[in-house]
C-alpha cells in the first residue's frame, strides 16, 4: 500500500518545506543583497517589499518543523540532533534578520547596525539550510532509534557547497523579487544581478546535480536505471525550459515571468531531490513509514490539513493580493 | 562544560529559551484583543481617540510580534535539537496538537498581521476590523493549543504505549481536553489580559502624571483600572481552582508550592514565609497561620493533604524555588486586586486621572504582570519536576545523544543573543511607550514606521486618520 496516509502525509511535509522555501527564498534574498543596496531610500524600499507577508512566510517554516514532529516524530528527533549546529546557526540568523524588520525603523544612529543584522542573518540561515540539506542527502546514521555521529559529520565538501548553492539560489529569488515589485534603479540593480546570480545558480545546481548520484548507490541506480532513468530525461528538460523562460523574461524586461521561472528551477530541484530520496525520509535507513506517527495520529491531523491548508492558502493569497503591484519610492502609484 | 553535564545544559537552555518567549506572547494575546476591541469601538462609535489609542499601539505590538514569532521558531525545533527521545516518544500526541497550532493559529495572526499593520488605507475599515480580530483569535488559538500540550505533559490522558515505547493516541478528545487544561488555559488567557492591562495601564499613567488631561492616556489609565477590578478576582479564583485540580493530580508539586513536608492530621498550616529545606526536610524559618493550608486546599479546616516525605525522594520537584516564585506570583496577584480597588475608590471619588500615587503605583506595576507569568511558569514546570511526562517519563530518560560543548556553546549564543537582541527590542519598545500618545502619532515625529514605506506619498495624511473615500 503507497498511498497511504504516511505517504500523503510526506507529501504534505514536502509542500511545505518548498512553500517555505519558495517564499522565505525571496525574502531572505532580500536580506542577502541587502548591502549592495548602497542608498537608505532603497533599503527601505526594498524590505518593505516583503515587510507585510515575511512573517506568514516563515510560519511554513514552523509548519515544516511542527508537521515533522507530528507525522515523522523519529525522523525529526533524529534529523535534528544530527545537524545540531546548521540548525542553531540557522536559528540564529533567523532571529538576528526577523528583528531587524522592526528594529531598523526605530533608531536612526543605530540603524546600519540593523542593516547588517538583516544581511548577516539572512545570509547565515540561508548557508545552514543548505548545509542542513547537503548533509540530508549525504545521509545521516541511525542506531537504535537516535543519531550515532558526532556533532559535525554534517560538515563536508558537499553540504559547504549547497550551503554555497542555497545563497545563491535565494538572492536569485530576491533579485527577481524586486524586479517585479520595484522600480528605477532598484529595478535595475536587480536586473543587473539576475544575469549575474542566475549563471552561479546553474554552476552549483550543475556540481550539486553531478555529485549527487555517486553519494549513495541507491540514488545512482534511481537516476540510471529503467524505468528511473526517465527521470534523468525529463527533469533536464524541464530545467532548459526554466530556464529559457527565464532568459527571454530578462531579455524582454518582463517583470513577472523572470521571478516565476526562478521559483520553477527551485520547484524541480526541490522535485530532484524527492525522485533520489524516495521512500526514505532519512537516507540512507530511514524510510517514510518506519518514522511514521501511528494512523490515528496522521488521520487526526489529517482532517484538520485538509480544511486548514487550503484556507491558509486562501487568507495567504489574499494578504499579497491586498499587497500587489509595484512599491514605489516617493511618488504614488503609476 | 561548565562542570554542567549535557542534561543540564539542554534543560537550562530549554528554560532560559522558553522563558524569553513566553514573555513576548503573554504581552501579544492581551495586546492583540485590546487592539481588536479598540478597533471594534472606533468602528461602532467613530471616535477618533480609539483609532488614536489603535495606532499607539499598533507599532508597539509590531515590535513584540516580531521578537515573539523568531524566539518561537526556536522553541519549534528545540524539541528535535535537544530532545530527541521526549519527540520520539511524544510525537504521535503532541506532534498533532502543535500542527494544529501551526495551521489554525500561526498562519491566521501572520496572514493577517500584514493587513492589520500595513493595510487599513488598502481595505477599508470593515476589513482593517476584521484583520485585526483574525490576529486576535489567532493569539487566543494559539494559548488553547500550547496550553493543551503543555496540559498533556502534567496530567497525560488517553493514550497508550506502543511497543517501541511511544506515547499513541487512543482518545483524542481525553487528550485534548486533558484534566488540567481547563484550568491552565484560563488562568494563562488571564494572566495575559492582566499583564498586558498593566503594561498599559502604566503607560496610561506615565503620561498622565505630566499631563493628567491627556486624553489617549486617561482612556488607556481607565479601560486598564477596568480591567483590573474585574479580572483580576476572576484570576484569584481561577487560581485557586487550579491549585485545587494541582492537588488532585500532581500532590507532590503542591506539597512543594507550599513547603509541606509531613503530613499532618487535623489541621495543616499555610506557611507564609519561610526556606523550605529538602535536605532536612523542614521549612527554615517558617511564618505560619494554623489551619489555613487546610481550609484553601480542601475546603475544611482540618483536611489532610500528603505531604512531600510520601513520595520517593527520586520523584519529588525541588521544594525551595517553587515555594518561592509560587508566593511572588500569589502576591503580584493580590497586588493588581489592590490596585483595582484602589481605582475604583478613585473613580467614586472623581479623582483617578488626578491622584499622583495611584499613578506612581500603577507604574510600578507596569512590569510585574511578566514577573507573575514566569514566576508561574517556574512554579508549575520545576514543581513538575523529575517528569516531562509527569509520572511517565522522566527528564533525564528524554534528552538525546547529547554532547555538552554543542548543549554548552548553544546556550551561550542563545542568551548573548537574546540579551543584546531582545534588549534592544525592550529599549525600542520603551521608547515607543515614552511617546506623547496625543501628539497626533506624525509617523515622522516617531522616525520612520514600516507603513511609511508602504505609500510614502500618502502617509503623512494617512497615519491618523480614515483614508478619504
Amino acid at each position: 500500500m503507497i498511498f497511504d496516509l504516511a505517504f500523503i502525509w510526506a507529501g504534505v511535509i514536502a509542500f511545505a518545506v518548498l512553500t517555505y522555501v519558495i517564499l522565505d527564498g525571496f525574502d531572505l534574498g532580500i536580506g542577502i543583497l541587502f548591502p549592495f543596496l548602497r542608498k537608505k531610500e532603497d533599503k527601505d524600499l526594498a524590505m518593505n517589499t516583503v515587510a507585510p507577508v515575511w512573517d506568514g512566510n516563515e510560519t511554513w517554516l514552523v509548519l515544516g518543523g511542527g508537521g515533522l514532529y507530528a507525522v515523522f516524530p523519529l525522523a525529526y528527533g533524529v534529523v535534528l540532533t544530527a545537524l545540531y549546529v546548521p540548525i542553531i546557526a540557522m536559528l540564529i540568523g533567523l532571529i538576528f534578520r526577523g528583528v531587524a524588520f522592526e528594529f531598523r525603523w526605530r533608531t536612526e544612529k543605530g540603524q546600519y547596525l540593523w542593516d547588517w543584522s538583516f544581511f548577516g542573518g539572512s545570509i547565515m540561515a540561508a548557508f545552514a539550510q543548505g548545509v542542513a540539506l547537503g548533509a540530508l542527502v549525504q545521509g545521516i546514521e541511525i542506531s537504535d532509534r537516535l543519531y550515532a555521529g558526532g556533532n559535525f559529520d554534517w560538515l563536508t565538501p558537499f553540504s559547504l557547497l549547497t550551503g554555497v548553492a542555497v545563497v545563491v539560489g535565494y538572492a536569485l529569488m530576491g533579485s527577481t523579487w524586486l524586479i517585479l515589485k520595484t522600480t528605477g534603479a532598484v529595478r535595475e540593480l536587480a536586473y543587473w544581478f539576475s544575469w549575474r546570480l542566475s549563471f552561479g545558480v546553474w554552476v552549483s545546481l550543475g556540481l550539486v546535480t553531478a555529485i549527487t548520484p555517486f553519494l549513495n548507490p541507491e540514488y545512482f541506480t534511481r537516476w540510471f536505471t529503467w524505468p528511473t532513468i526517465l527521470f534523468s530525461v525529463i527533469m533536464p528538460v524541464l530545467l532548459l525550459f526554466a530556464s529559457y523562460l527565464f532568459y527571454t523574461g530578462l531579455k524582454n524586461r518582463n517583470d513577472v515571468t523572470p521571478f516565476l521561472a526562478t521559483l520553477a528551477l527551485f520547484t524541480l530541484g526541490f522535485i530532484g531531490i524527492g525522485i533520489s530520496f524516495y521512500p526514505y525520509i532519512v537516507p540512507p535507513t530511514l524510510t517514510i513509514w518506519q518514522a511514521a506517527a501511528p494512523d490515528s495520529s496522521l488521520a487526526f491531523i489529517g482532517w484538520g490539513a485538509l480544511f486548514l491548508i487550503p484556507t491558509i492558502l486562501i487568507y495567504t493569497s489574499y494578504s499579497y493580493w491586498v499587497f500587489r503591484g509595484k512599491v514605489e519610492p516617493g511618488e504614488g502609484y503609476h | 562544560m561548565f562542570g554542567f553535564d549535557a542534561i543540564e545544559l539542554a534543560r537550562m537552555q530549554f528554560a532560559f529559551t522558553v522563558s524569553a518567549h513566553i514573555t513576548f506572547p503573554a504581552f501579544s494575546i492581551g495586546l492583540a484583543s485590546f487592539l481588536a476591541v479598540l478597533n471594534g469601538l472606533h468602528f461602532y462609535t467613530k471616535k477618533e481617540i480609539y483609532l488614536q489609542v489603535f495606532n499607539y499601539w499598533k507599532t508597539i505590538f509590531a515590535v513584540t510580534f516580531g521578537m515573539g514569532v523568531v524566539s518561537g521558531i526556536v522553541m519549534s525545533y528545540q524539541f528535535g535539537t535537544n530532545w530527541p527521545i521526549f519527540a520520539d516518544k511524544t510525537g504521535p500526541i503532541l506532534g498533532p496538537l502543535l500542527g494544529y497550532e501551526v495551521m489554525s493559529a500561526f498562519f491566521l495572526e501572520a496572514g493577517f498581521l500584514g493587513i492589520m499593520l500595513f493595510g487599513r488605507d488598502r481595505v477599508g475599515p470593515k476589513l482593517h476590523l476584521f484583520a485585526t480580530s483574525m490576529v486576535a483569535l489567532g493569539t487566543l488559538m494559539s494559548a488553547t493549543w500550547i496550553l493543551s500540550v503543555n496540559s498533556w505533559m502534567q496530567t497525560p490522558a488517553g493514550y497508550s504505549i506502543n511497543e517501541v515505547g511511544q506515547f499513541v493516541p487512543e482518545n483524542w478528545f481525553e487528550i485534548v481536553f486533558n484534566p488540567s487544561f481547563p484550568y491552565r488555559l484560563v488562568h494563562m488567557v488571564l494572566a495575559a489580559f492582566l499583564t498586558t492591562a498593566l503594561a498599559i495601564g502604566a503607560v496610561g499613567a506615565w503620561h498622565l502624571l505630566k499631563d493628567s488631561t491627556n486624553k489617549p492616556a486617561r482612556l488607556m489609565f481607565s479601560m486598564t483600572m477596568w480591567m483590573l477590578i474585574t479580572v483580576a478576582p476572576l484570576q484569584i479564583i481561577a487560581g485557586d481552582e487550579h491549585g485545587i485540580n494541582t492537588l488532585e493530580y500532581q500532590p507532590a508539586k503542591i506539597a512543594a508550592m507550599e513547603g509541606h513536608y509531613e503530613t499532618e492530621e487535623g489541621g495543616t498550616p499555610l506557611i507564609i514565609f519561610g526556606f523550605p529545606n529538602d535536605e532536612t526536610e523542614r521549612v527554615d524559618y517558617a511564618v505560619k497561620i494554623p489551619y489555613l493550608g487546610s481550609l484553601i486546599l480542601t475546603r475544611s479546616l482540618t483536611g489532610s493533604f500528603p505531604g512531600l516525605t510520601e513520595f520517593p525522594k527520586e520523584d519529588r520537584p525541588p521544594a525551595l524555588i517553587v515555594f518561592w516564585t509560587f508566593r511572588i506570583m500569589v502576591a503580584i496577584g493580590f497586588g493588581m486586586l489592590g490596585l483595582g480597588l484602589w481605582g475604583v475608590f478613585k473613580r467614586w471619588r472623581g479623582s483617578m486621572y488626578e491622584s499622583r500615587w495611584l499613578q506612581k503605583a500603577s507604574i510600578l506595576m507596569g512590569p510585574m504582570g511578566f514577573v507573575a507569568v514566569l514566576a508561574g511558569w517556574v512554579t508549575t514546570e520545576v514543581g513538575r519536576q523529575p517528569w516531562t511526562v509527569y509520572g511517565l517519563l522522566r527528564t533525564v530518560d528524554s534528552a538525546g545523544p547529547l554532547e555538552a560543548s554543542a548543549v554548552g556553546t548553544s546556550l551561550l549564543v542563545f542568551i548573548v543573543v537574546y540579551f543584546t537582541l531582545f534588549g534592544a527590542g525592550t529599549v525600542y519598545i520603551l521608547r515607543l511607550m515614552g511617546q506623547n500618545p496625543d501628539e497626533g502619532t506624525d509617523i515622522h515625529d516617531l522616525g520612520p514606521t514600516r507603513a511609511a514605506g508602504i505609500t510614502p506619498g500618502l502617509a503623512k495624511n494617512l497615519s491618523n486618520e480614515e483614508p478619504k473615500k
